[in-house]
């Protein structure tokens, strides 16, 4: 194999260490979220791009990049580069595209559950809709009828009327539905999830592709994802024949140990249409040089070229198709396992800028922009020569604040051995993973853990779910270093910078509280279980058998451990951390191992003695009632 | 109570018409006394169909078939078994190994926005969504019991009778809401049917009449039969005929409800009550109603399917003494004449109603049938 790493042509250097605070930005759920903007020591604003994708529009002469950190769309000349205007939109967009006629772009404001519309003729917001939880991508039908978005909180993809933005009805989808793509007719929309479906405990994740049939709206198809628990783009060549999807591949049932023998991760492309049959999983990855976090992918127009962006391995992937399908036809199944297979078709790796997410190919397929989301700017590869012939700056502070640095720290896999892996791995989008990982620091086959969510973190140490990490240094530096990367330690101002990313994470909007904050009857009969202290028999229920005394405080824990009769066989011990409540309606699967699927197998399974609360004695409206005040927490 | 429902229970989903027989006695030879008087030119005109039966023996996966569901040119049967998929002239079958909840299907409803099917089983309800089965239980969640006896999709609302009370499961929140003796005027929680539109929840609730819930007002409401658990009929025509509700299917502002003791039609004022002896429904034993619209109905009976149009009314059903297909039809004036047919559905305990234009699906006892109409 021809292979070889180019390095970026204008990427950042040595960083700019500047002191910062976070601000403020907007309150929600009790507790203020901040966005990461960085103060400088010298009081300035430090207001970052973060781009995420880009789009040209259908005559090429401009260029859409969406910002997701200054929440903005970036206009700019497509030939010059030269920026042309600056539209605000909603909160952490995520996606966006043009309607087929070119005369509208739509953009999934994910924090705050809109979707902007923009004339692309006077560049201005001409409508702004409400949506439902956490919309992530947004696609219209050729006809302009109805308008597909992907909701990743509540795991559907809502159909809204394309003209009034009504939502008519929301189809079932995986969970964590992130990323709606077109094929080539526009006949079908396929739907990909950045967390994995619910299967048995213990037992490999699996995800799907959901297809919708844009002329009924109505799901038609699952391609079935076995192994894969993330799925992010999905791009198709343009005769339609081939459909490609990046995933993530996860061997987690496996002690991580084997980080050694690159048994953390597959980073890897499912492919799926005419061209190949049934769905073939292929790695990306080879020894020693690991295509961690697949992201954004493209296809050139002549189907000749697939390029992959792996955000943690900040890099592009260049897959040659004929060899590709070659492959592909001769190994059915999943081929996540071969390390050697990519040198069949893998011909290139070209390094780009920090994280790059979304990437679009010039109409002619001669270039290909890749959008670096931590370094504000935009590779130009010649797709010819496979180099990066231009890095586009965009606008936007050149001073690197600590968050911004503890955020690239997060999401680079450079500091793992062979750089497989990075904290962003198992926290997407720094979140968490719906996943159970053994750890061998407690022996193999001992003591699975579920992995927490981080976000809202500050202030809910110790870590680990024994308690075993009084802070945060401990756990995202020692802790990490020797399990996790066993290749590099952090200096200690990354370390720090690290930190305190990690500790400014803010808590995403919680969609089961009214905008008022106020409970509904039904939230209040729950909250009224939860702070009880008389069973329904008149007993005193002892303080510790509360649930209010475990999950006290705004987040929900003591920071103290206890046995909640949950311990397993596999199990060293039952004593186990007081987790937060942040967001535990989305945070499934529950309890320390992910052993409960669902918030209510928590007491209707697992809580035989009444060790996790007093709850036995609640009817099945009143757990019900309970569950739904947690979802508001 | 609980001892004559389960032997009631047992009655239903094994198929055994108890009743049956004693009632086969008194109505089959009224049929024959009729057809011998009238002439044909006086018998009503009423839909004729062509029945073709579906047993296992072509695919069915089981004989016993609670449930059907018309979903354009598909069908689904709710079986003992799982619950089978008629597609392009070939069944497939959904067991628990796909994730169905149980293998016994008792209910089935489509969402018609998005497709998705529903089925309550004897062991939770499921969702059955472009091939994917997402199945919920009273462990997994907020439903109020395992055994499904009913389900009727309305907007985002996938509202559901069980063996616990009735609930709803909100899809967009996902939050389920129960309702049982606690927060209804329901007094027994063995809910067999549910028919819910944007305007009128019904639920059929067994041993405590008709719960009505009004969406916009968000009160419920009760009807019970004015005679009590009394086995007479006392007060014809002045309420609901039976506690002892089994259906319900809310079409055009009409209520229709069955009962095992005779049916009823409610149009939010008066009642009107059918009964063997006084209309043209084979038996007061009726499994399930189905409403086509204001004046229009069929019935599932323990002793074969029934049409009434307002006015006239059909039997289809092998017949009871001989086992041949029949049909007979009944006048305004109760005269009741035979129709000549060759074919009739697979059984006369009807368990299920679907329509597909102008054909009809029905779950019988011994297998599923198509009623090709005829012109």
């Amino acid at each position: 194999m021809n292979r070889r790493r180019h390095n970026a042509a204008g990427a950042l250097g040595g960083l700019a260490a500047v002191c910062a605070v976070t601000l403020g930005v907007f309150a929600w759920n009790g507790r203020t979220a901040r966005a990461s903007v960085g103060t400088g020591r010298t009081g300035e604003q430090l207001e970052y791009a973060s781009p995420v994708e880009a789009l040209f529009s259908p005559d090429g002469t401009r260029l859409y990049v969406l910002c997701q950190e200054s929440a903005q769309v970036r206009v700019l000349d497509a030939k010059s580069y030269e920026p042309v205007k600056s539209i605000a939109v909603g909160t952490v967009p995520r996606g966006f595209s043009l309607s087929p006629r070119g005369d509208r772009l739509f953009v999934a404001n994910s924090w705050d559950d809109t979707i902007s519309v923009i004339d692309t003729q006077t560049l201005e917001v001409a409508a702004t809709w409400p949506v439902a939880s956490e919309p992530s991508s947004v696609v219209e039908d050729r006809e302009g009828k109805h308008l597909f978005v992907a909701n990743r909180i509540s795991n559907d993809v809502a159909v809204l009327d394309a003209q009034t933005g009504a939502e008519e009805k929301r189809l079932a989808a995986g969970r964590g539905a992130s990323y709606i793509t077109a094929s080539p007719d526009g006949s079908k929309l396929y739907v990909t999830h950045v967390y994995p479906n619910a299967t048995p405990h213990r037992t490999a994740p699996a995800s799907e592709i959901t297809v919708i049939d844009t002329a009924r709206a109505v799901v038609v198809d699952r391609i079935a994802l076995p192994y894969v628990a993330h799925g992010f783009h999905v791009a198709f060549s343009a005769d339609g024949r081939l459909g490609v999807a990046t995933n993530m591949h996860p061997k987690n049932l496996v002690p991580l140990a084997h980080l050694e023998h690159g048994g953390a991760f597959a980073d890897t492309l499912t492919l799926f249409g005419v061209d190949v049959g049934k769905p073939v999983e292929v790695p990306l990855d080879e020894l020693e040089l690991y295509a961690a976090r697949p992201f954004g992918i493209a296809i050139t127009p002549d189907k000749l070229r697939i390029f992959v962006t792996c955000a943690g391995s900040e890099m592009v992937t260049v897959v040659d198709v004929p060899r590709l399908i070659r492959y592909a036809r001769t190994h059915p199944g999943s081929n996540a396992q071969d390390m050697s297979a990519s040198a069949n078709y893998v011909v290139e790796r070209i390094a780009v800028g920090h994280d790059p997410r979304g990437v679009v190919l010039t109409r002619d397929g001669s270039k290909l922009l890749v959008a670096n989301r931590l370094e504000d700017t935009i590779s130009v590869i010649d797709t010819k020569t496979d180099r990066v012939a231009a890095t586009i700056a965009l606008a936007g502070p050149k001073k690197m604040s600590v968050q911004r640095h503890g955020e690239q720290t997060f999401y680079t896999a450079r500091y793992s051995f062979q750089g497989q892996i990075g904290c962003a791995n198992c926290h997407i989008d720094s979140t968490f993973d719906g996943l159970q990982w053994d750890l061998e620091p407690d022996g193999f086959g001992r003591d699975i853990v579920d992995n927490r969510p981080i976000e809202d973190v500050k202030d809910t140490e110790p870590f680990k779910w024994n308690g075993g990490n009084p802070n945060l240094p401990t756990e995202c530096g020692p802790r990490t270093e020797k399990y996790f990367w066993r290749a590099e330690n952090y200096d200690s101002l990354t370390l720090t910078d690290l930190v305190v990313y990690v500790r400014g994470l803010p808590a995403r909007p919680n969609r089961w509280r009214l905008p008022g904050r106020e409970l509904t009857a039904t939230q209040e009969r729950g909250q009224a279980l939860f702070v009880r202290d008389v069973d329904k028999f008149g007993n005193l229920i002892p303080e510790a058998n509360r649930c209010v005394y475990c999950h006290s405080g705004p987040k929900g824990t003591n920071q103290k451990s206890f046995d909640v009769g949950t311990k397993k066989v596999t199990d060293n011990s039952g004593l186990l951390d007081t987790p937060q409540l942040t967001n535990i309606a989305i945070t499934a699967p529950y309890l320390h191992d992910g052993s409960a699927p669902t918030l209510e197998q928590i007491w209707t399974v697992f809580n035989p003695q009444d060790k996790h609360g007093r709850t036995n004695d609640l009817t099945k409206d009143e757990l019900n009632d309970l569950i739904e005040y947690l979802r508001t927490r | 109570m609980k001892a004559i429902l389960r032997i009631a229970m047992a009655v239903m989903l094994l198929g055994v018409p108890a009743g049956a027989a004693a009632q086969a006695k008194e109505a089959t030879p009224r049929v024959h006394k009729a057809a011998n008087s009238v002439a044909k030119s006086s018998i009503p005109v009423m839909p004729h169909f062509r029945f073709e039966n579906f047993t296992t023996a072509n695919g069915l996966p089981d004989d016993h078939v609670f449930s059907v569901l018309v979903d354009g040119d598909r069908i689904w049967a709710g079986t003992e078994n799982g619950l089978g998929l008629y597609e392009n002239q070939q069944w497939k079958a959904f067991t628990t190994k796909d994730g169905l909840a149980h293998r016994a299907v008792l209910s089935l409803a489509l969402d018609k926005r998005t497709g998705d099917v529903w089925a309550g089983t004897m062991g939770g309800l499921s969702r059955i969504s472009g091939g994917r089965i997402d199945t919920y239980t009273q462990l997994n969640s907020g439903l109020s019991n395992d055994v499904v006896y009913g389900v009727s999709v309305e907007g985002e609302n996938v509202w559901v009778a069980t063996a616990a009370g009735g609930c709803k499961l909100d899809l967009h929140t996902g939050e389920w809401s129960l309702y049982n003796e606690r927060n209804t005027p329901m007094v027994e929680i063995w809910v067999y049917g549910v028919s819910a539109t944007p305007t009128k929840v019904y639920y059929a609730v067994w041993g405590s009449g008709v719960l009505e819930y009004d969406q916009q007002k968000k009160i419920w409401d009760k009807y019970e039969d004015p005679d009590g658990e009394n086995e007479m009929v006392l007060f014809k025509d002045q309420g609901l005929i039976h506690e002892i509700t089994t259906s319900v299917s809310y079409v055009d502002n009409i209520l229709w409800v069955a009962t095992y003791f005779g049916d009823s039609r409610y149009d939010g004022r008066y009642w009107h009550n059918f009964l063997t002896k006084d209309s043209g429904l084979p038996s007061n034993f009726t499994n399930v109603i189905k409403g086509v619209d204001a004046n229009r109905a069929w019935f599932g009976t323990d002793k074969g399917l029934a049409y009434y149009d307002g006015v006239n009314w059909a039997v289809y059903r092998p017949s009871l003494t001989t086992g041949k297909p029949e049909m007979t039809v009944r006048n305004a004036k109760g005269t009741v004449s035979p129709v000549a047919v060759s074919t009739a559905p697979a059984h006369n305990y009807v368990l299920g109603i679907d329509f597909q234009g102008n054909d009809i699906w029905v779950a019988t006892a011994k297998g599923l049938s198509h009623g090709i109409h005829q012109p």
